[in-house]
């Protein structure tokens, strides 16, 4: 079970320049480290980040094992129309993760 | 050798004095120019880690493939994050283009660079004017102290870009502490 924190306003006005923040727990192994054998630790980290607006994208990231454990992510975004706002993670080892937030416009 | 030091020194003549025989273990004389002593002592510093991280030239070749032909020009955007960094392991970093986010006029993408980490790439972003404003905040890790460089492709094709240099007293974990 990954955890997943998304702050959004739950509502907002037609046009409004809203903040979308993001976080998921994850440990982004950079496959830089040896481990406690003496052997590299193999890479494990999120590649993407997609975030849409109603089915259409809105923001990409492409991340490298320099991001942060469990990346943080903070863009913004105009509300056009009430809806779902989509994150999806995917990474190494055939991560994904996936969350919704409803959004009010109006 | 000619040397070229101002402050005269005696000439080293009969035995060699206590400390004047330990520099002449190390394969040097008390009249040895100070200077190449420094740049030797420098080089030997740096080498041993040299290979283990990026280097400027990584970075240079990391954002030429992102860049290609085009120029970048200074101004535009600007990158905030502290200037001292304790806990290398986990940097806030802001990076915030002056851009109105129009259809016509937008921002693309942002790219983040770095000197010394095994690997110079940091992130690239993708933007458009859905956005509204091109402000994005991420966390990132750094293994030493160095500089960042953050690049802004608009929709007419033009690059801007913004460094800062960070200390890190901490670096992040090379190795595996658990």
């Amino acid at each position: 079970m990954t955890n997943i924190l998304v702050n959004a306003p739950k509502t907002a006005k037609p046009g409004e320049i809203v903040e979308i923040k993001a976080l998921i727990m994850h440990p982004m192994e950079t496959g830089f480290r040896p481990g406690t054998n003496g052997r590299i630790i193999p890479r494990d980290i999120i590649e993407h980040f997609v975030a849409t607006w109603n089915g259409t994208e809105i923001f990409r990231m492409e991340m490298s094992p320099a991001i942060a454990t469990n990346p943080f992510v903070s863009f913004f975004a105009v509300a056009t129309e009430s809806g779902t706002i989509g994150l999806r993670w995917t990474g190494d080892k055939g991560f994904l993760a996936e969350e919704q937030v409803a959004i009010t416009v109006g | 050798m000619k040397r070229t030091s101002v402050i005269p020194r005696p000439k080293a003549e009969g035995p060699l004095k206590p400390q004047e025989r330990s520099l002449a273990a190390l394969g040097m004389t008390a009249g040895m120019d100070r200077r190449v002593f420094l740049a030797g002592s420098a080089l030997l510093t740096v080498l041993p880690f040299a290979s283990a991280h990026a280097t400027p030239e990584a970075m240079a070749a990391a954002i030429k493939e992102v860049v290609g032909e085009g120029t970048i020009r200074e101004g535009k955007v600007k990158l905030d994050l502290p200037p001292l960094v304790e806990n290398g392991n986990v940097v806030p970093l802001t990076v915030s283009v002056d851009s109105p986010m129009t259809p016509a006029d937008h921002v693309k993408a942002i790219h983040v660079f770095n000197e010394k980490n095994p690997q110079p790439h940091v992130f690239s972003a993708r933007l458009g004017p859905r956005n509204g404003k091109a402000v994005i905040g991420t966390r990132i890790k750094l293994a030493d102290s160095q500089k960042i460089i953050a690049i802004a492709e608009t929709s007419s094709g033009a690059f801007w870009s913004a460094s800062a240099d960070v200390i890190v007293t901490l670096a992040a974990c090379i190795e595996d502490v658990t």
